[in-house]
């Protein structure tokens, strides 16, 4: 073994993120109506204390907790992953309309009647859109599609699947399911149970599965399709493997939390200065970056005071669209050479 | 040939329904370094893709005894290094690191743990390019010539018993193209069978062995340079008149003006 330098600086950055998504999370506990020092968070955790804070500890606050860390990592993985298949770093989840689609499926299910915010059948209609979407997205392009159709038949795909949202809106007799689905647009992970934590984890443990799987071929495509190719990437199947990946994973978070937006495109900006480009090794740390991020923002959700609850979805894209203009000024230039 | 290391037989190549490759036969020698030359168009960086296995063709190809149909993925990988136009690396990863990947085929595919073997490899393709000064820069922050170098050293790095280069010379200034020439014949001298897409004729005539002339997914013509660069192919598929004479002990050939 020759070196071990920024192997060695990627486990360090790891493991502080690690610390750091464990730290929010323990915060994220005590956060709330009633308010819950570390100490008694970690105690009612492990079965001590007042019986009323275990309650609110390990099952108000836990599941919501479970799921921030779950989504935020699956959309920082997915956010990185697509980045290293389309070898863009303005590439995001939301690039292939998944998130959308997703979206669409869970709004039909309530406005249809068929289910509330807190029911079954909004994460099953979710993940089934996204699934739908992104057959249609390798039907629309093409099995062997370049990446510029892929990203054209995406932008096509969310555009239709924004439009089949509002027009299910308009649709809709019933003024409470519309706002009801305007609140859940927003993006939130308020209320919600272990029901949905157990829903929606298996999707996403699949989805981080197929894209880890996948991080040796990212890199070999840092030098181009072709050349990957002939070092013997599968390139076709390692893009349906990050697709189906991709819809798992988001598809499954969207749909019970709603479309929480530019984790996925932030996270692995965060985490390159730390430690480096290299398509693979940035994986696990936008993971865990994308977690800390939505944890982050989920209590800051809390602690800011506000006369109704401000949804989590609102402010992850209040400060994420002036990054992701920042950082289309910063490609600019590469991004006027061409789609690469 | 049976000595051959590389061999395609009847190879018809397709791209979106029109042919590009028509029912093309070759043999060829580990040792050689082999210039495939002609007009654009004439079908050569399709002709490398399908002996690579890249694309799909009809016909056989053989490689080392083996029909390369056969081949799994990886297999194939470690036997053809392939390098094509362009050089694009989409990040800005160390040079050291961009160097081995061309070692992925042989199972290193993290670049911060090479066996010695590999690191052995990279040491070497770094050497013959001579890169060693710029190990730890980011290879999207080198000029051209440096990047193709980078380029370069990846594909040696393969160590493939065959070496496919498409265009390595293009857009070089003409110290540059000399230096990936040089390095490529020593490949060749060292017992790799090379094949060079060139437009340089003359650069074609002082370092090969062999020259294929493509013309229309054919081949025109083949064999030494004086042979297969003749005044008549070269008015024939070319459409220029030639230029020749001897500059110590190699033949110059320049192509003059049209016809």
């Amino acid at each position: 073994m020759t070196r071990n330098g920024p192997s060695a600086r990627g486990a360090t950055v790891t493991f502080a993120l690690a610390l750091l998504v464990a730290l929010l999370a323990i915060a994220s506990l005590g956060v709330g109506p009633v308010r819950l020092s570390p100490l008694t968070v970690v105690q009612a955790l492990v079965g001590y204390g007042d019986e009323i804070q275990q309650i609110i500890v390990q099952q108000i606050r836990l599941p919501r907790a479970i799921l921030a860390v779950a989504i935020g990592g699956i959309l920082g993985l997915s956010g990185a992953a697509l980045q290293g298949l389309l070898r863009n770093p303005l590439a995001s989840p939301s690039l292939f309309g998944a998130p959308q689609s997703a979206a669409f499926g869970a709004v039909l299910m309530i406005a249809l009647g068929f289910a509330d915010v807190r029911s079954y059948a909004l994460p099953v209609a979710g993940i089934a859109m996204a699934f739908v979407s992104v057959f249609a997205l390798l039907a629309v392009a093409g099995r062997n599609a370049s990446l510029l159709l892929l990203i054209l038949a995406g932008l096509a795909i969310s555009s239709l699947a924004g439009a089949a949202t509002a027009l299910v809106m308009n649709l809709s007799h019933n003024p409470f399911a519309t706002l009801e689905i305007a609140f859940w647009l927003l993006g939130s992970l308020e209320d919600r149970s272990f029901r949905h934590v157990a829903l929606a984890l298996p999707f996403i443990a699949a989805g981080a599965v197929l894209l880890f799987s996948q991080r040796a071929a990212f890199r070999a495509l840092s030098l181009g399709e072709e050349t990957a190719q002939s070092l013997g990437v599968d390139v076709a199947r390692l893009r349906l493997i990050v697709i189906i990946g991709t819809a798992l994973g988001v598809g499954g978070a969207v749909s019970v939390s709603g479309t929480i937006g530019f984790i996925g495109l932030v996270a692995p900006h965060l985490v390159r200065p730390l430690i480096g480009h290299d398509p693979a090794r940035v994986l696990l740390p936008s993971a865990l970056a994308g977690a800390a991020l939505l944890l982050a923002a989920d209590i800051a959700v809390r602690l800011i005071p506000s006369t109704t609850d401000i949804k989590v979805g609102v402010l992850t894209s209040i400060i994420g669209v002036p990054f992701f203009l920042y950082l289309i000024v910063r490609e600019r230039r590469a991004l006027g050479g061409g789609v690469a | 040939m049976s000595d051959a290391l590389l061999s395609a037989a009847h190879l018809s190549v397709a791209l979106s329904g029109r042919p590009v490759l028509h029912d093309l036969s070759l043999s060829l020698r580990r040792g050689h370094l082999v210039a495939l030359v002609g007009p654009n168009g004439a079908g050569k960086t399709t002709l490398l893709r399908a002996l690579a296995g890249l694309i799909e063709a009809q016909g056989e190809i053989g490689i080392g005894g083996d029909l390369l149909s056969a081949l799994p993925l990886r297999e194939r990988a470690r036997r053809f290094g392939y390098l094509p136009q362009g050089h694009l690396v989409h990040w800005p990863l160390p040079v050291r690191d961009v160097v081995a990947l061309g070692r992925f085929p042989h199972g290193a595919t993290d670049p911060a743990w090479l066996s010695p073997r590999d690191a052995e490899a990279v040491a070497r393709a770094m050497a013959a390019t001579e890169l060693e000064p710029f190990a730890d820069r980011p290879a999207t922050e080198l000029s051209g010539g440096e990047r193709s170098r980078v380029a370069l050293a990846r594909v040696l790095a393969v160590e493939a018993p065959v070496l496919l280069a498409d265009e390595p010379t293009a857009s070089l200034d003409p110290r540059y193209q000399l230096d990936v020439m040089q390095t490529l014949r020593r490949a060749a001298d060292a017992g790799t069978l090379v094949i060079v897409v060139t437009h340089d004729l003359g650069l074609a005539a002082r370092f090969a062995d062999t020259v294929l002339v493509m013309a229309d997914g054919r081949l025109a013509a083949q064999g030494t340079p004086a042979q297969a660069l003749s005044d008549e192919v070269m008015r024939r598929v070319f459409r220029v008149t030639t230029y020749r004479a001897n500059y110590q002990d190699s033949g110059v050939i320049l192509p003059w003006s049209g016809v």
